[in-house]
Protein backbone atom coordinates (compact mmCIF):
# COMPACT_ATOMS: atom_id res chain seq x y z
CA UNK A 1 0.00 0.00 0.00
CA UNK A 2 1.35 3.58 -1.40
CA UNK A 3 1.33 6.72 0.64
CA UNK A 4 -1.62 8.25 -0.89
CA UNK A 5 -3.72 4.93 -0.96
CA UNK A 6 -3.20 4.53 3.14
CA UNK A 7 -4.96 7.97 3.69
CA UNK A 8 -7.22 7.19 0.53
CA UNK A 9 -6.73 10.27 -1.07
CA UNK A 10 -5.69 10.61 -4.59
CA UNK A 11 -2.07 10.63 -5.45
CA UNK A 12 -1.58 14.47 -6.86
CA UNK A 13 0.56 17.30 -5.98
CA UNK A 14 -1.99 19.15 -4.92
CA UNK A 15 -3.28 17.91 -1.04
CA UNK A 16 -5.97 19.58 1.24
CA UNK A 17 -3.72 19.31 4.33
CA UNK A 18 -6.52 20.05 7.11
CA UNK A 19 -8.02 17.10 5.06
CA UNK A 20 -4.84 14.95 5.39
CA UNK A 21 -4.08 16.27 9.04
CA UNK A 22 -7.89 14.60 9.99
CA UNK A 23 -7.49 11.44 8.15
CA UNK A 24 -3.85 10.93 9.98
CA UNK A 25 -5.16 11.27 13.49
CA UNK A 26 -8.08 8.85 12.88
CA UNK A 27 -5.60 6.39 11.47
CA UNK A 28 -2.69 6.87 14.43
CA UNK A 29 -5.96 6.47 16.85
CA UNK A 30 -6.72 2.99 15.15
CA UNK A 31 -3.10 2.01 14.93
CA UNK A 32 -2.00 3.39 18.00
CA UNK A 33 0.05 0.28 20.37
CA UNK A 34 -1.80 1.08 23.49
CA UNK A 35 -4.63 -0.61 21.91
CA UNK A 36 -2.59 -3.82 21.52
CA UNK A 37 -1.61 -3.89 25.01
CA UNK A 38 -3.23 -7.55 25.15
CA UNK A 39 -2.35 -8.57 21.58
CA UNK A 40 -0.18 -11.08 20.82
CA UNK A 41 3.96 -10.18 20.72
CA UNK A 42 3.48 -10.24 17.11
CA UNK A 43 0.58 -8.16 16.77
CA UNK A 44 1.83 -5.60 18.97
CA UNK A 45 4.97 -5.51 16.92
CA UNK A 46 2.69 -4.92 13.89
CA UNK A 47 1.21 -2.42 15.33
CA UNK A 48 4.26 -0.61 16.00
CA UNK A 49 5.57 -0.97 12.33
CA UNK A 50 2.36 0.52 10.97
CA UNK A 51 2.16 3.54 13.37
CA UNK A 52 5.90 3.94 12.14
CA UNK A 53 5.08 3.46 8.07
CA UNK A 54 1.92 5.98 9.26
CA UNK A 55 4.14 8.52 10.50
CA UNK A 56 6.93 8.43 7.44
CA UNK A 57 3.37 8.65 5.31
CA UNK A 58 2.18 11.76 6.66
CA UNK A 59 5.54 13.33 7.16
CA UNK A 60 6.04 12.91 3.62
CA UNK A 61 2.89 14.22 2.39
CA UNK A 62 3.12 16.98 4.24
CA UNK A 63 5.90 18.40 2.99
CA UNK A 64 5.50 19.64 -0.91
CA UNK A 65 8.66 18.86 -2.21
CA UNK A 66 8.56 15.78 -0.72
CA UNK A 67 5.25 14.71 -1.82
CA UNK A 68 6.21 15.65 -5.36
CA UNK A 69 9.34 13.24 -5.18
CA UNK A 70 7.54 10.44 -3.89
CA UNK A 71 4.93 10.84 -6.64
CA UNK A 72 7.93 11.05 -9.10
CA UNK A 73 8.93 7.58 -7.28
CA UNK A 74 6.10 6.24 -7.51
CA UNK A 75 6.71 6.55 -11.78
CA UNK A 76 9.60 5.04 -11.51
CA UNK A 77 11.78 8.26 -11.35
CA UNK A 78 14.74 7.93 -8.47
CA UNK A 79 15.59 11.15 -7.08
CA UNK A 80 16.19 9.89 -3.37
CA UNK A 81 19.67 9.59 -3.45
CA UNK A 82 20.71 11.02 -6.66
CA UNK A 83 23.88 12.87 -6.99
CA UNK A 84 23.34 15.01 -10.29
CA UNK A 85 24.54 18.25 -10.67
CA UNK A 86 21.99 20.65 -12.59
CA UNK A 87 23.48 22.65 -15.34
CA UNK A 88 21.00 25.56 -15.94
CA UNK A 89 23.39 28.48 -16.41
CA UNK A 90 20.22 31.43 -16.04
CA UNK A 91 18.89 29.79 -12.97
CA UNK A 92 22.14 29.23 -11.54
CA UNK A 93 23.37 32.73 -12.25
CA UNK A 94 19.86 33.74 -10.63
CA UNK A 95 21.05 31.40 -7.46
CA UNK A 96 24.47 33.12 -7.21
CA UNK A 97 22.68 36.30 -6.84
CA UNK A 98 20.57 35.32 -4.50
CA UNK A 99 23.50 34.07 -2.73
CA UNK A 100 25.27 37.12 -2.94
CA UNK A 101 22.32 39.05 -1.69
CA UNK A 102 21.66 37.22 1.24
CA UNK A 103 25.65 37.57 1.91
CA UNK A 104 24.97 41.49 2.35
CA UNK A 105 22.56 41.01 4.33
CA UNK A 106 22.78 42.65 7.64
CA UNK A 107 21.34 40.11 10.30
CA UNK A 108 19.51 43.58 11.99
CA UNK A 109 17.42 44.50 8.99
CA UNK A 110 14.96 42.83 9.21
CA UNK A 111 13.26 45.44 6.18
CA UNK A 112 15.65 43.91 4.36
CA UNK A 113 15.37 40.55 4.97
CA UNK A 114 11.33 40.60 5.04
CA UNK A 115 11.73 41.71 1.34
CA UNK A 116 14.39 39.02 0.64
CA UNK A 117 11.58 36.39 2.11
CA UNK A 118 8.74 37.78 -0.03
CA UNK A 119 10.79 37.65 -3.17
CA UNK A 120 11.89 34.34 -2.69
CA UNK A 121 8.37 33.76 -2.00
CA UNK A 122 7.14 34.84 -5.25
CA UNK A 123 9.69 32.50 -7.62
CA UNK A 124 9.26 29.85 -5.08
CA UNK A 125 5.47 30.15 -6.12
CA UNK A 126 5.76 30.39 -9.59
CA UNK A 127 8.11 27.24 -9.33
CA UNK A 128 5.29 25.42 -7.22
CA UNK A 129 2.91 26.47 -9.82
CA UNK A 130 5.31 24.66 -12.99
CA UNK A 131 5.75 21.46 -11.04
CA UNK A 132 2.25 20.92 -10.22
CA UNK A 133 1.50 21.38 -13.61
CA UNK A 134 3.93 19.14 -14.57
CA UNK A 135 2.87 16.18 -12.49
CA UNK A 136 -0.55 16.83 -13.40
CA UNK A 137 0.74 16.44 -16.99
CA UNK A 138 3.23 13.47 -16.20
CA UNK A 139 5.96 15.63 -17.52
CA UNK A 140 8.44 14.01 -15.15
CA UNK A 141 12.24 14.60 -16.38
CA UNK A 142 10.30 18.34 -16.27
CA UNK A 143 9.49 17.91 -13.00
CA UNK A 144 12.09 16.39 -11.41
CA UNK A 145 13.90 19.31 -12.84
CA UNK A 146 11.54 21.75 -11.04
CA UNK A 147 12.13 19.72 -8.17
CA UNK A 148 15.82 20.03 -7.99
CA UNK A 149 15.22 23.96 -8.32
CA UNK A 150 13.27 23.97 -5.37
CA UNK A 151 15.44 22.84 -3.79
CA UNK A 152 17.84 25.15 -4.09
CA UNK A 153 15.02 27.98 -3.41
CA UNK A 154 14.31 25.81 0.29
CA UNK A 155 18.24 26.11 1.15
CA UNK A 156 17.80 30.14 0.36
CA UNK A 157 15.18 29.91 2.71
CA UNK A 158 16.69 28.20 5.27
CA UNK A 159 20.33 30.74 4.56
CA UNK A 160 17.57 33.97 5.80
CA UNK A 161 15.52 31.87 8.53
CA UNK A 162 19.30 31.40 10.07
CA UNK A 163 20.16 35.49 9.32
CA UNK A 164 16.92 36.11 11.38
CA UNK A 165 18.06 33.81 14.41
CA UNK A 166 21.55 35.46 14.42
CA UNK B 1 31.92 14.94 10.66
CA UNK B 2 35.74 16.07 10.79
CA UNK B 3 36.75 17.55 8.04
CA UNK B 4 40.38 16.45 6.80
CA UNK B 5 43.60 18.57 6.98
CA UNK B 6 43.37 19.77 3.56
CA UNK B 7 40.09 20.75 3.47
CA UNK B 8 40.39 22.60 6.81
CA UNK B 9 43.65 24.33 4.45
CA UNK B 10 41.19 25.17 1.41
CA UNK B 11 38.88 26.37 2.98
CA UNK B 12 40.37 28.61 5.84
CA UNK B 13 42.49 29.69 2.99
CA UNK B 14 41.27 29.31 -0.48
CA UNK B 15 42.99 29.55 -3.40
CA UNK B 16 41.84 31.74 -6.58
CA UNK B 17 38.45 33.33 -5.57
CA UNK B 18 37.12 35.52 -7.59
CA UNK B 19 36.00 36.30 -10.61
CA UNK B 20 36.57 37.29 -14.46
CA UNK B 21 35.50 39.06 -16.87
CA UNK B 22 32.83 36.06 -18.39
CA UNK B 23 32.61 38.38 -21.73
CA UNK B 24 35.91 38.68 -22.40
CA UNK B 25 36.76 35.88 -25.29
CA UNK B 26 39.84 33.90 -23.35
CA UNK B 27 37.64 33.70 -20.52
CA UNK B 28 34.81 30.14 -20.04
CA UNK B 29 32.58 30.32 -17.38
CA UNK B 30 31.19 27.30 -15.67
CA UNK B 31 28.07 26.96 -13.24
CA UNK B 32 26.92 23.80 -11.48
CA UNK B 33 24.74 23.17 -8.78
CA UNK B 34 24.00 20.58 -6.06
CA UNK B 35 20.50 19.91 -5.45
CA UNK B 36 20.88 17.89 -2.70
CA UNK B 37 22.73 20.42 -0.98
CA UNK B 38 21.98 23.64 -2.75
CA UNK B 39 25.89 24.41 -3.45
CA UNK B 40 26.15 26.80 -6.23
CA UNK B 41 29.46 26.92 -8.27
CA UNK B 42 30.99 28.82 -10.29
CA UNK B 43 34.07 28.15 -12.17
CA UNK B 44 36.00 30.16 -14.51
CA UNK B 45 39.20 29.81 -16.82
CA UNK B 46 41.28 31.91 -18.28
CA UNK B 47 42.39 29.98 -22.07
CA UNK B 48 45.65 31.40 -24.13
CA UNK B 49 45.04 30.65 -27.91
CA UNK B 50 47.34 27.69 -27.74
CA UNK B 51 44.59 26.64 -25.69
CA UNK B 52 46.41 26.48 -21.82
CA UNK B 53 44.97 27.14 -18.96
CA UNK B 54 46.49 30.05 -17.98
CA UNK B 55 44.61 31.22 -14.93
CA UNK B 56 41.50 30.17 -13.07
CA UNK B 57 38.68 31.84 -10.23
CA UNK B 58 35.75 30.24 -8.64
CA UNK B 59 33.27 31.53 -6.17
CA UNK B 60 31.65 28.82 -4.43
CA UNK B 61 28.48 28.82 -1.83
CA UNK B 62 28.75 25.72 0.31
CA UNK B 63 29.84 23.58 3.01
CA UNK B 64 33.45 23.33 3.96
CA UNK B 65 33.95 20.27 1.18
CA UNK B 66 32.64 22.11 -1.71
CA UNK B 67 34.66 24.92 -1.41
CA UNK B 68 37.57 22.69 -0.77
CA UNK B 69 37.22 20.50 -3.80
CA UNK B 70 36.71 24.29 -5.96
CA UNK B 71 39.67 26.07 -4.67
CA UNK B 72 41.88 22.39 -5.47
CA UNK B 73 40.46 22.21 -8.48
CA UNK B 74 41.54 25.92 -9.52
CA UNK B 75 45.44 25.08 -8.31
CA UNK B 76 45.15 21.83 -10.32
CA UNK B 77 44.18 22.82 -13.44
CA UNK B 78 46.40 26.13 -14.53
CA UNK B 79 49.08 25.43 -16.32
CA UNK B 80 47.51 22.01 -18.03
CA UNK B 81 45.92 22.06 -21.58
CA UNK B 82 42.28 22.06 -22.25
CA UNK B 83 42.44 18.43 -23.34
CA UNK B 84 44.26 17.84 -19.82
CA UNK B 85 41.70 19.05 -17.42
CA UNK B 86 38.96 17.44 -19.53
CA UNK B 87 40.82 14.63 -17.91
CA UNK B 88 40.28 14.98 -14.32
CA UNK B 89 37.93 12.66 -12.51
CA UNK B 90 36.16 13.61 -9.16
CA UNK B 91 38.03 10.43 -7.66
CA UNK B 92 41.09 12.05 -7.73
CA UNK B 93 39.71 15.16 -6.15
CA UNK B 94 37.76 13.33 -3.20
CA UNK B 95 40.94 11.05 -2.37
CA UNK B 96 43.29 14.27 -2.51
CA UNK B 97 40.85 15.97 0.01
CA UNK B 98 40.03 12.39 1.70
CA UNK B 99 36.47 13.22 1.55
CA UNK B 100 33.85 10.80 3.11
CA UNK B 101 31.12 8.94 1.13
CA UNK B 102 28.39 11.33 2.15
CA UNK B 103 30.90 14.52 0.56
CA UNK B 104 31.65 12.68 -2.73
CA UNK B 105 29.07 15.18 -4.76
CA UNK B 106 30.99 17.93 -4.06
CA UNK B 107 33.94 16.47 -5.96
CA UNK B 108 31.57 15.55 -8.44
CA UNK B 109 30.42 19.26 -8.50
CA UNK B 110 34.20 19.96 -8.97
CA UNK B 111 34.52 17.90 -11.90
CA UNK B 112 31.20 18.96 -13.53
CA UNK B 113 32.27 22.46 -13.43
CA UNK B 114 35.52 21.85 -15.02
CA UNK B 115 33.43 20.28 -17.69
CA UNK B 116 31.08 22.92 -18.33
CA UNK B 117 33.63 25.65 -18.72
CA UNK B 118 34.93 23.62 -21.37
CA UNK B 119 31.78 23.36 -22.95
CA UNK B 120 31.54 26.62 -22.93
CA UNK B 121 35.20 27.37 -24.03
CA UNK B 122 34.38 25.32 -26.86
CA UNK B 123 31.07 27.20 -27.40
CA UNK B 124 33.09 30.36 -27.83
CA UNK B 125 35.24 28.82 -30.19
CA UNK B 126 33.32 27.53 -32.50
CA UNK B 127 32.52 30.27 -34.54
Amino acid sequence: MNHFELFAIEPEYAVDLADLQVRYRKLQQAMHPDRFANASERDKLLAVQRTSQLNDAYHTLRDPLGRAEYILGLRGVDMQHEQKTLQDPEFLMAQMEWRERVEELNAGDFTAIDQAYSDLERETKVLQEQLEQQIAEADNDEAANSIRKLKFMHKLGRELEALEDA
Amino acid sequence: MAYSEKVIDHYENPRNVGAFDKNDHSIATGMVGAPACGDVMKLQLKISDAGIIEDAKFKTYGCGSAIASSSLVTEWVKGKSVEEASQLKNTQIAEELALPPVKIHCSILAEDAIKAALEDYKKKHAS
